[in-house]
């Protein structure tokens, strides 16, 4: 599903943010991303989303080889992958319905299809309650579980998700945790990038361990 | 790519619509939706674009007002049909039968429209009872004025009007041809700087509506940054990111429009009445000459379609520049 083929990015001003980094994630995996800050992880993520691109090596995504994928392509290769972001990236002038049918919208679905998908999405994440709300009025923890609905709402094969917990307690860390537990039980391939050890060791899954950019994978 | 999206296809992943129309309906009222919203989020600011449409307005007013003003110009001065008239004063010792004869095979040559003639005898009664000197007149034994042939030529160009006049004035029974081509060519002249003049400021204060739209929409893709950014990572197209500006400037366009429309008009009302004695007393029958149905129609479109340019300015000089990150 996501390959990574020798993989390096150095940023411009000379940071070699990943070194030669080889992996392969299966259809309906789930890993951890983990290191310290500063390793790479969110670089790894941005990579796949093609927000940034190798500076050697090739990264492939459901077969797709993402270097041949030309800048008016990427649209596409961003549908079929969900992303959440520890900062949340809401429209803070959009209602919560809003938020979550943006994907939608984008990918031209028709208005009575949208309402039924954001409503299931939102029910998923239990915010079924909010929809008519504004972001700036739900906690951290409920603007999070947006993002994350907005990020399954059109289904696409793959979830990213680039330390969904970093600010919530542990209670909610765990609610969070859970939920891509469920994605991944229905074929959803997930990549999560952490801090929280403990956690990582609970969930018992393939860990990817970043370490100054080069990759030490440990088994669960 | 191409391996991919029909991967997801097939599970039913982004399967958006099915069917060209059911794509072709999705898009028309995805774009409906974004007409709408662009025009109620300018009037929910609606005192901010009252003044932006107000200076837009402005500036397509005024080359409007000139082109009507020179329009109307060109109608008074240009006589009744816009044409010059030519008046043939023949010799004394043409008779009358002669005199009419010319009149008809001038009517004849293409570059006349029609002649009309005014025999001696029929000069002086008009002379007459106009001037009132007719006991001055009746004491002289022979009628002083001589036969002529009005014409009006089929063309207004000047040039030709001059080769026209050096051909009547070789005919026979032709003494005199009065002409006032001096006066023709100025005032053509004049129309013809006008025009000129109209459309170098039409050309320059179109440009100024292409820069304040441009600029405007300039200014509301840097409101909406964060907004962009997270569209483009949700997969926007860029002419889905672009679409709701372009739309802004379209509305920019077409209101700005018409407000020129109704200062123009409003111009036209307070302008009519003064005009209007003015040239009647040049011909009878004029009436100022507004904006038509069409050229109405024109304005409304040039201004939408000013707007729609702007912002496509606009955009492909900003928007490629904001990414996620
Ligand atoms: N746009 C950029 N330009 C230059 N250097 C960058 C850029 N983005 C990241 N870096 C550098 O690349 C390295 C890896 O960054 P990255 O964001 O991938 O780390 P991370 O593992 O996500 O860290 P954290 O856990 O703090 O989020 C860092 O040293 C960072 O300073
Ligand atoms: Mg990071």
């Amino acid at each position: 599903m996501i390959r990574f083929d020798e993989v390096s990015k150095r940023y411009p001003g000379g940071k070699e943010a990943l070194i030669r980094v080889s992996f392969e994630l299966d259809a309906g995996e789930m890993v951890f991303l983990t290191g310290h800050s500063g390793a790479g992880k969110s670089t790894m993520m941005k990579l796949i989303i093609l927000m940034e691109r190798p500076s050697q090596g090739q990264v492939f995504l459901e077969g797709t080889n993402l270097n041949r994928v030309s800048r008016r392509q990427v649209p596409w290769v961003r549908r079929s992958v969900g992303v959440v972001f520890q900062n949340h990236q809401l429209l803070f002038d959009r209602t919560v319905f809003d938020n979550v049918a943006l994907p939608l919208a984008i990918a031209g679905f028709k208005h009575r299809e949208i309402g039924r998908r954001v409503r299931a999405a939102l029910s998923k994440v239990g915010l079924s309650d909010k929809e008519k709300q504004f972001p700036v009025t739900l906690s951290g923890g409920e603007q999070q579980r947006v993002g994350i609905a907005r990020a399954v709402v059109n289904k696409p094969p793959v979830l990213l998700a680039d330390e969904p917990t970093g600010n919530l307690d542990p209670e909610l860390s765990k609610e969070i945790m859970d939920l891509f537990h469920q994605f991944n039980q229905v074929g959803v391939t997930v990549m999560i990038a952490t801090h929280d050890l403990g956690l990582v060791s609970r969930m018992k899954r393939r860990e990817l361990k970043l370490d100054h950019g080069r990759l030490e994978e440990s088994a669960p | 790519m191409t391996k991919m999206v029909a991967r997801s296809k097939s599970s039913g992943a982004t399967v958006a619509v099915t069917g060209i129309r059911g794509r072709t309906s999705s898009w028309a009222a995805h774009h409906r939706r974004v007409a709408v919203e662009s025009l109620s989020s300018l009037l929910a600011t609606w005192l901010n674009s009252l003044m932006t449409w107000l200076v837009i307005g402005i500036a397509l007013a005024l080359p409007i007002i000139l082109y009507l003003m020179l329009v109307n110009v060109g109608e008074i001065s240009g006589d009744w049909d816009g044409k010059p008239r030519i008046s043939l004063y023949l010799v004394h010792e043409a008779s009358e039968t002669d005199a009419r004869d010319l009149a008809r095979r001038l009517l004849d040559r293409p570059d006349i429209e029609s002649t009309s003639f005014i025999s001696a005898h029929n000069a002086l009664a008009e002379f007459r009872a106009m001037s009132g000197f007719g006991d001055v007149l009746s004491t002289l034994n022979r009628n002083p004025l001589p036969a002529v042939i009005e014409i009006k030529p089929s063309m207004t160009d000047v040039g030709q009007l001059r080769l026209q006049v050096t051909s009547l004035a070789g005919l026979d029974l032709v003494d005199t041809v009065v002409f006032d081509l001096e006066w023709i060519e100025r005032l053509f002249a004049i129309l013809q700087f006008g025009e000129r003049l109209v459309a170098a400021i039409g050309f320059v204060l179109a440009l100024g509506v292409l820069l304040i739209i441009g600029n405007t929409i300039r200014l509301a893709i840097e409101n909406r940054r964060s907004e962009i950014e997270i569209v483009k990572l949700v997969g926007g197209t860029d002419s889905f990111v672009r679409r709701p500006f372009l739309y802004l400037g379209f509305w920019y366009g077409l209101g700005g429009a018409l407000v020129a429309w109704i200062l123009v008009q409003g111009s036209l009302l307070f302008l009519s009445a003064p005009v209007e004695t003015l040239a009647q007393s040049y011909r009878d029958d004029f009436t100022l000459s507004g904006p038509g149905i069409l050229d109405s129609l024109i304005i409304l479109g040039a201004g939408a379609g000013l707007g729609i340019l702007g912002a496509l300015v606009a955009v492909s000089r900003h928007l490629k520049e904001i990414e996620p990150e």
